[in-house]
């Protein structure tokens, strides 16, 4: 039994990098700390961790990074640890868990997800790709978009409707799909600010065993709901220090630039300042009611702070600049794996950032979910129920 | 790590309280108070402080406190906030923050264990970076001037006066000292005017000293105030939630509609932030042993941003709270009136927001535009 304390977490790092270089090869590192159960600690033994309490994690990265230790890379793969590796863990079988975890963990195999269509986005229960059941596989057909990372992934998290007759909420299922197989075709999809994050994927005819089904047929809705909230935590989730996001290149912009400011630009940098740091205050709030078992709805809020901010500040940004605010970097088109934000031009921020009220449920279906499941108001009549 | 959450004392505390609020301070009695021109609720005041020790909270052991802290207080505060109380205990709390600046330990034994009623003689709406008050000394040990708009003055209690360079102790009960009430925005927190004219009073501290327990009292008071606000938001939020679900227009209840949810929604997600910045406030004070801590540069700009946040997101609550009660919520016999002066006045209660990003600018190092390009930059945008 190990001792799930703080020193009891420090012990077990300091004696597995007794027994294993850091310096040495990096997957062979990152697979034994998987194996060790020192990847995710809440995770069960045998699944990367532990079982213990979920607040430690930062115990045992902070002690990896202080020994030099190679880290897994996670803006690599951000959907994969953020997302499909939850799902994973709560709903996939022991075998599927085994193929798929570690390899997930380490960054050898990256992960997207397949869940919009073009004509089901917020409403995305609509879906319209197709499964269709063929001796011990299934044939899928359709057409996803909006896919971050599909052109680096190996695997995919898959929403497809397998059967049509059912109410559409009951009729989808959840698979996991190899994005090397026969009729997977990846497009990039070039957003406002010139680059490519995100693909169309095309399946056409795609082979998936049915050992690859996540969950019981059927059931793909409630299972892809433990991936979306997953998603609005790991996209609000971050702890940083003060001024440590967006509005630190915009104080550090006004302490710098005396010949830019206004009185009426002044008042409104302020306004933002203290809109960041009270969304700042809330996302750390947030992660202490994590940790101490008590996790609550407050990550939506997050998420909308944080994509009402970013658009907020980088506009404020460019504004400020002036004549400088004219002049973009590059519209070159790029294959990025994450957004640049702190790194490129302020007017790179102002067009990227409009993507963050969309991206990951719009700000709009947030409040509405944030209205029905936090506040428990009445949902709205609905004609596809 | 600063924590932002509530620990199991603390939610004990709001148990007690909220359960005496409920059973002696609902709002139908405020309101009848309020009508009848009376109203602080003395039986109120006594009672709380006889069965929860409120005044003890933020003094320490060895001056006869509780020896709890700030973070107790806002605890209390929320609850005061949540009920729209009328019961001067800011006004208590700010007073005692600055009895403890000057170390006055027998005033502290004296507030603690409820023997005496203390307030500030300050303007509610003064900001703890604000000039000195108008109030002057002589001759001799007395003090001559006018005071305008001072909340939490209880008739008989003893006030703190800054004037000239110190901080003066003066008796309530003196007949120098005229006390003429105002009719306030916010008639559950009543304010006076205070008049003195040579009052006799006693020195508590002089200079520097004198100085810093007038600035720890009012950027406690700033600081706790958020707490309040919370407590107003919190409860205008509730009932308006409580409210649009169970009103029908159109066939359907109200808070089915968008329009209605999404401002809900964005209400709680700034109550939500309220209430960390709320947190944090009281838990910076809450670190400083001594009272001239308090002026330290973090829990100033925690107070700061406190008030820049707090005060907007609580007037937002009951203006929300009018509105989406329709009809219902512009009558006087809807509690709702209630919170939004409430709400309102806070937003003005040691300053408004827009003072407090002024105070932040010089905090954080975002300092105003140069005016007229000559300037020294002197902070001009004071």
């Amino acid at each position: 039994m190990s001792d799930h304390t703080v020193d009891g977490l420090r012990g077990l790092v300091a004696a597995f990098l007794r027994t294993h270089d850091p310096s040495g090869d990096r997957t062979n590192f990152l697979r034994a700390r998987f194996d060790a159960g020192l990847a995710w600690v809440h995770h069960p033994p045998g699944r990367g961790g532990l079982g213990a309490p979920p607040h430690l994690q930062a115990v045992v990265d902070d002690a990896f990074a202080d020994a030099g230790a190679p880290d897994n890379q996670p803006r690599r793969n951000s959907i994969g640890l953020g997302m499909a590796a939850p799902t994973l863990l709560r709903h996939a079988d022991e075998a599927q868990c085994r193929r798929w975890l570690r390899p997930l963990w380490t960054g050898e195999e990256v992960w997207c997800q397949l869940f919009s269509e073009p004509d089901a986005g917020s409403d995305l229960a609509s879906l319209r790709t197709r499964a269709v059941p063929d001796g011990d596989d299934w044939l899928v057909d359709g057409q996803k978009v909006w896919t971050s990372l599909a052109h680096e992934a190996r695997w995919a998290i898959l929403l497809a409707r397998t059967d049509p007759a059912a109410p559409k909420h009951h009729g989808l299922t959840y698979f996991v799909c190899d994005m090397t197989a026969p009729g997977v075709r990846v497009r990039p999809l070039r957003q406002a600010t010139g680059e490519a994050e995100f693909n169309e994927v095309f399946l056409t005819g795609v082979r998936i065993p049915d050992t690859h089904r996540i969950g019981e047929i059927g059931h793909g809705w409630q299972i892809a709901r433990t991936t979306l909230m997953n998603e609005r935590v790991a996209i609000g989730g971050r702890p940083l220090p003060r001024e440590g996001g967006m509005v630190g290149v915009l104080a550090r912009l006004w302490r710098e630039r005396p010949d830019l400011r206004t009185g009426g630009l002044h008042e409104e940098v302020l306004r933002a300042w203290v809109c960041a740091e009270a969304a700042r205050l809330a996302a750390l709030r947030l992660r202490q009611l994590i940790a101490a078992g008590q996790p609550g709805p407050e990550g939506s809020a997050v998420k909308l702070s944080f994509a009402e901010l970013s658009q907020r500040i980088s506009g404020l940004e460019v504004e400020l600049r002036g004549a400088e605010g004219l002049r973009h970097d590059d519209w070159t088109m790029r294959r990025p794996v994450a957004p640049d934000l702190l790194g490129r031009t302020a007017t790179y921020r102002y067009l990227r950032a409009r993507g963050n009220s969309i991206e990951g449920g719009t700000s709009e279906i947030l409040r509405t979910i944030i209205a029905e499941r936090v506040l428990g108001l009445p949902v709205e009549p609905r004609v596809d129920r | 790590m600063t924590d932002l959450l509530y620990d199991a004392d603390e939610e004990a505390l709001r148990d007690s309280v909220r359960a005496l609020l409920a059973a002696h301070a609902p709002w139908q009695r405020t309101l009848a108070a309020v009508d009848a021109g009376e109203p602080y609720d003395g039986a109120l005041w006594r009672r709380l402080v006889d069965q929860t020790g409120v005044t003890g909270l933020a003094v320490p052991v060895e001056h006869g406190g509780a020896g709890a802290g700030f973070r107790e207080v806002a605890v209390v505060l929320e609850e005061l906030g949540r009920a729209v109380a009328p019961v001067p205990f800011l006004g208590t709390v700010v007073a005692t923050t600055a009895l403890l600046a000057c170390g006055e330990s027998t005033l502290l034994r004296q507030v603690a264990a409820a023997e005496r009623d203390v307030a500030l003689a300050v303007g509610l709406a003064t900001a703890p970076d604000a000039a000195p008050g108008p109030v002057t000394v002589g001759p001799g040990p007395t003090l001559s001037g006018r005071v305008l708009g001072v909340a939490d003055t209880v008739p008989h209690g003893l006030l703190l006066v800054p004037a000239g360079d110190g901080l003066y102790a003066v008796d309530g009960t003196e007949a120098a000292v005229r006390r003429a009430p105002v009719v306030s925005l916010d008639a559950t927190r009543p304010l006076v005017d205070l008049e003195f004219t040579a009052a006799p009073a006693h020195p508590l501290a002089l200079g520097p000293t004198a100085a810093t327990a007038v600035t720890a009292a009012l950027t406690a008071g700033a600081a706790l105030l958020a707490s309040e606000q919370v407590g107003v938001a919190q409860w205008c939020l509730d009932t308006t939630v409580d409210y649009v679900r169970q009103r029908h227009q159109f066939g359907r209840p109200v808070g089915s509609f968008q329009a209605v949810k999404h401002r809900l929604a964005d209400l709680w997600v700034e109550l939500t932030e309220a209430r960390a910045v709320a947190r944090y406030a009281a838990d910076q004070l809450g670190t400083a042993p001594a009272g001239e801590r308090v002026v330290g540069s973090e829990p100033a700009l925690a107070a700061a941003l406190a008030q820049a946040y707090c005060g907007p997101v609580a007037v937002r609550a009951a203006e929300v709270c009018v509105q989406l009660h329709g009809g219902l919520g512009f009558t006087w016999e809807h509690p709702a009136h209630l919170y939004l002066k409430r709400a309102k006045s806070t937003a003005i209660a040691f300053g408004t927001a827009d003072r407090h990003r002024e105070a932040l600018a010089r905090l954080v190092d975002l300092p105003a535009p140069h005016v007229g390009g000559a300037a020294a930059d002197d902070g001009a945008g004071r």
